[in-house]
């Protein structure tokens, strides 16, 4: 990893409000903050609301446009030393195991890791319980990967 | 019978347009992903610098949200379909599995696709699928 670029942690810190600002945001107006929302999405045989297609489809679309048009710049990103990709291309066990846990967690109560932090500020505890199990599910996760397997790098939040 | 209810996709579009324009915004800024499960990650595992840009990530993604709740002059008040033992375990299995995926919904899901990562398709088609059928367990199962 690129060691941190020390003049500017106040201008990437900005630019990461804004950025939790439009994630949050548009977490809010799309419903996606809503685990019933979420739930019918999944629940296709029941009463079936599409309306997380439409978000992916739109956040997918609009990331992929600003990846390809943006690209790598020669003078590197606005306020970090360099650009900083996932290097893990492995598909195995580790990589499918997790995504069905996390499937059957997000199945159950409707919620994933952003919507989740977002629906802290109602104040509701069932949130808060569900993001301090979250937090030390992810705790005991590495405690347990670390022994077993080297990290890998995929989906690492920067900064 | 599939019975299409509070369908909303012009919210939809928009909401992920705005969500979008948050990972490019971090893409420009700080030249990464903008996973939410990684950033959770490096957070519990105290690891590394730059944790005030995290702390910073988190303040915009909650102000964004209270924001706009606020400004509809409604209530927010969250209501789980499941008691609360179970709340509980989603959040460890969410906890777990993100961890060990390296990913979630914005990671995998949103940026992961968008770039194209054979890892993310992959991760995307299982938590959607397993998804599914939870739900489909939960409430048309038994």
């Amino acid at each position: 990893m690129v060691a941190e670029r020390q003049n500017s942690p106040g201008r990437l810190g900005a630019a990461a409000w804004v950025s939790g600002l439009l994630f949050g945001w548009g977490l809010a107006l799309s419903g996606m903050i809503e685990p019933g929302k979420v739930i019918h999405f999944l629940d296709v045989t029941g009463r079936f609301d599409p309306t997380l297609a439409c978000v992916l489809l739109a956040a997918v679309t609009v990331t992929a446009l600003g990846y390809r048009l943006a690209g790598r710049q020669p003078s590197g990103p606005w306020f970090a030393p360099d650009y900083d990709l996932p290097r893990n291309r492995a598909v195995d066990l580790r990589l499918v195991a997790g995504a069905a846990l996390f499937g059957a967690g997000w199945g159950l109560a409707g919620l994933c890791p952003a919507p989740a932090l977002a629906d802290l500020a109602s104040g509701s505890y069932p949130v808060i319980l569900f993001v301090a199990s979250m937090l030390a599910g992810m705790k005991g996760a590495q405690l347990i990967g670390r022994r077993r397997v080297a990290r890998d790098s995929e989906c690492r939040f920067p900064a | 019978m599939t019975v299409v209810v509070d369908f909303t996709p012009v919210r939809g579009l928009v909401g992920g347009l705005l969500i979008g324009s948050g990972a490019v915004v971090w893409w420009l800024a700080a030249g990464r992903i903008a996973g939410i499960s990684g950033l959770l990650g490096q957070m519990v595992e105290a690891r590394g610098r730059g944790g005030f840009a995290r702390w910073c990530f988190l303040a915009g993604l909650v102000m964004g949200a209270a924001g706009w709740v606020g400004m509809q002059g409604i209530s927010w008040s969250i209501h789980f379909p499941v008691p609360w033992p179970l709340v509980a375990l989603s959040g460890i299995l969410v906890g777990v599995g993100t961890e060990m995926a390296s990913g979630c919904t914005s990671g995998h899901g949103v940026c992961g696709l968008a770039r194209g990562s054979r890892r993310s398709v992959v991760a995307v088609v299982v938590f959607l699928s397993v998804g599914m059928l939870t739900v489909w367990m939960v409430r048309h199962g038994s």
